[in-house]
């Protein structure tokens, strides 16, 4: 992609470049303008900073404190009283600053927001979006890095969003906030401004359930979601010089699945490796791997893989950190070795 | 002890000993209806706490909130939701409130203002604070009433709660209803403060310390909190002094609540003890409250019919309601 942003007088359909800290602050900013019961929550989210990322900047000063509207260092809280809103009428935007803290509001969300519509029989819903970030790679350490995808894929009632690219997290946040369920949106603070790209204007929409075929290729398909779809693009392309065409599936939402997409891709390629960085052990590609085999045992030309992190806690200093995420490196071998 | 001169009028007390009677009888019938085998499941007594909720009642609009929690049937009727289908959904029936999908730690009735029932100790503050927060937000004039017993308050989500409530002088009433045991165990074993309402200092909230088997007292403090939380002017705290007189839940054995203490408090039944005082002081008969009886005990037995011979749900009902419509398991 290109930097130049052209002006809209001059050239209509030019291409909008924003990293993803402008796309989601451009959701927020929409979703805000469009609903009044549209408000957000969540921890130092006021100007000047908006946000420990700036996701925020501006939302204060325009909305107001009540709608825009910093908490104490309270994750039970926010989660709770997001909650409580969303049963009564309001479509909150809870921020949990990194994904870890999750865990302290665990309760709120596990026990209470995934559950509400089935315990009521489909008398209240919960139409709250968790934004969160998280990754490694950044030297936080193991309480401030995890990805968490997993525990929550694995409790009925929620939705689990992660994109990859500035546009996908314009169009699936906008998407999550105006949907009726839970949505947790995963932000991995890599891609704030490592990758830019090409964002619609305005209320842009991108349906949940909806996978994206980053690359297409027949050898082989490479399943990712979050930072990891820029891996697979990268090995893909090293892949292609020695003549293997691989194909680059983005999830995008964990739940719902596209598992149609998915099918279909492994059902072409006959080879399929999940990439993803949680760990290994449980992890989403495990359920992957299963269904993939469930459906397709007698088509596949070689068994699924998995690359993935090491079965550790994140550690902190920079060589243990690389050897415990999931490589470039890792993956075109793995690759490789299914041909 | 006879109400020398009544500072509630006798009306708003005969309609708390009409709720308190209505929670009194349907606990009794529901503990009979589990020994006599006719029915299984858990079930939380609240015999001995009736009037804490009947007294909050006469304060609520229809469309204010109540949340509760596992130990909450008082709270449930109270607030208004039919016998009938509140029973059905203990029995885990297809007409009770929720489908059989909640039971009796997760019923919600959305019609009556029932908006969350949990079952994980000290949860619902957080919710409540939501919920008042939205009442706010659409400046509807409604209030939350937040229920929750002594050992919740022991919880981190209670002191968030509080705190965040507090901050945004919030449209919610916290009732702690201390009887006096954290499921077995005993107050003082588990609190490091003599009293919940001191609590509230740390977090600048109006807190009171009222006798909750007292009727007057109880409406007086719901009351004022209520009036205090409707005109913008923030969140209350009561501490709801009661007892609990059949244990934590249904066949708990109680061998860890002493005898003396338990005979006393059964001795000062607050339900019995207020139908004294209303015919004491004339504004009941002896008559008029047998005859109040007779009726409540006949709804009462009507909604366990209609829950025991309603159907069952479909299987296929189990994977309904998990999402919105349309969504994929």
């Amino acid at each position: 992609m290109t930097a130049q942003v052209s002006t809209p007088e001059t050239e209509p359909q030019a291409e909008r470049v924003r990293n993803q800290v402008q796309a989601i602050n451009e959701a927020l900013d929409i979703a805000l303008g469009l609903d009044d019961t549209v408000f957000e929550l969540g921890e130092d989210i006021q100007d000047p900073s908006g946000g420990g990322f700036g996701v925020h900047k501006g939302l204060s000063t325009k909305y107001g404190l009540e709608r825009v509207r910093p908490t104490p260092i309270s994750e039970q809280a926010i989660m709770g009283a997001a909650i409580g809103a969303a049963i009564t009428g309001m479509r909150p935007v809870a921020e949990i600053m990194l994904m870890n803290f999750m865990a302290v509001s665990a309760d709120q969300l596990i026990n209470h927001a995934a559950k509400l519509r089935y315990m009521s029989g489909g008398q209240t819903h919960v139409p709250i979006t968790v934004r969160t970030a998280t990754g490694g790679g950044g030297g936080f350490g193991a309480q401030h890095s995890d990805m968490l995808e997993g525990p929550l894929v694995h409790t009925p009632g929620l939705k689990v969003v992660v994109p990859s690219t500035p546009a996908d997290a314009k169009g699936l946040l906008l998407t999550s906030i105006f949907d009726d369920d839970p949505v947790v949106f995963i932000e991995m603070h890599h891609l704030y401004f490592s990758v830019s790209g090409h964002v619609p204007e305005g209320d842009y929409r991108i349906p949940l359930g909806k996978a994206r075929i980053a690359r297409t290729g027949s050898d082989v398909t490479l399943v990712s979601w979050g930072r990891q779809v820029h891996d697979c693009l990268a090995v893909a392309e090293n892949l292609a010089a020695d003549g293997i065409d691989a194909e680059v599936l983005d999830l995008r939402s964990l739940v719902p699945l596209d598992a149609e997409a998915l099918m279909s891709s492994v059902a072409k390629t006959r080879r399929a490796v999940i990439v993803h960085e949680a760990v290994r052990r449980n992890g989403f590609g495990a359920e992957l791997a299963a269904t993939i085999s469930e459906e397709l045992f007698g088509q596949l030309a070689a068994p699924v893989r998995r690359v993935a992190a090491t079965n550790t806690p994140v550690p902190y200093s920079p060589p243990l950190e690389q050897a415990h995420l999931p490589s470039r490196a890792d993956l075109e071998a793995t690759v490789r070795g299914l041909f | 002890m006879t109400a020398i001169k009544s500072r509630v009028s006798p009306e708003t007390l005969v309609k708390i000993f009409t709720t308190a009677t209505k929670i009194k009888l349907y606990d009794e019938t529901y503990r009979a209806t589990i020994r006599a085998g006719k029915i299984g499941g858990m079930y939380y007594p609240v015999g001995g706490q009736e009037i804490i909720p009947s007294s909050i009642g006469e304060v609520l609009n229809p469309d204010d909130y109540v949340l509760t929690i596992y130990r909450g049937i008082h709270d449930m009727i109270a607030k208004g939701v039919p016998l009938t289908t509140l029973t059905a959904e203990f029995f885990g029936r297809v007409t009770g409130s929720c489908k059989g999908k909640g039971g009796p730690m997760h019923v919600t009735d959305v019609a009556h203002g029932l908006i969350l029932t949990t079952g994980v100790v000290g949860s619902g503050m957080p919710i409540g604070v939501g919920v008042a927060l939205s009442a706010k937000l659409r400046k509807s004039g409604q209030v939350a009433i937040v229920n929750f017993g002594d050992g919740a308050s022991n919880i981190g989500a209670f002191h968030e709660a509080l705190n965040l409530a507090s901050l945004w002088e919030l449209p919610v009433v916290f009732v702690c209803q201390n009887n006096q045991y954290a499921e077995y165990t005993a107050y003082s074993l588990g609190t490091s403060v003599d009293s919940i309402a001191k609590r509230g200092a740390s977090y600048t909230m109006r807190s009171v310390r009222v006798d909750g088997n007292d009727a007057e007292a109880m409406y007086e403090a719901a009351s004022s909190a209520v009036e205090h939380a409707r005109k913008g002017e923030g969140p209350t705290l009561i501490e709801a002094m009661t007892y609990r007189f059949f244990g934590h839940a249904i066949g708990d054995s109680m061998g860890y609540m002493p005898k003396d203490e338990m005979a006393a408090a059964r001795a000062a039944d607050p339900v019995t003890r207020l139908r004294t005082n209303l015919i004491e002081s004339g504004a009941l008969t002896e008559d008029a409250a047998a005859q109040l009886e007779a009726d409540i005990k006949a709804e009462i037995d009507e909604a366990f019919e209609f829950a025991i011979s309603s159907p069952l749900p479909d299987p296929s009902d189990s994977t309904t309601d998990v999402y919105a419509e349309g969504v994929a398991l």
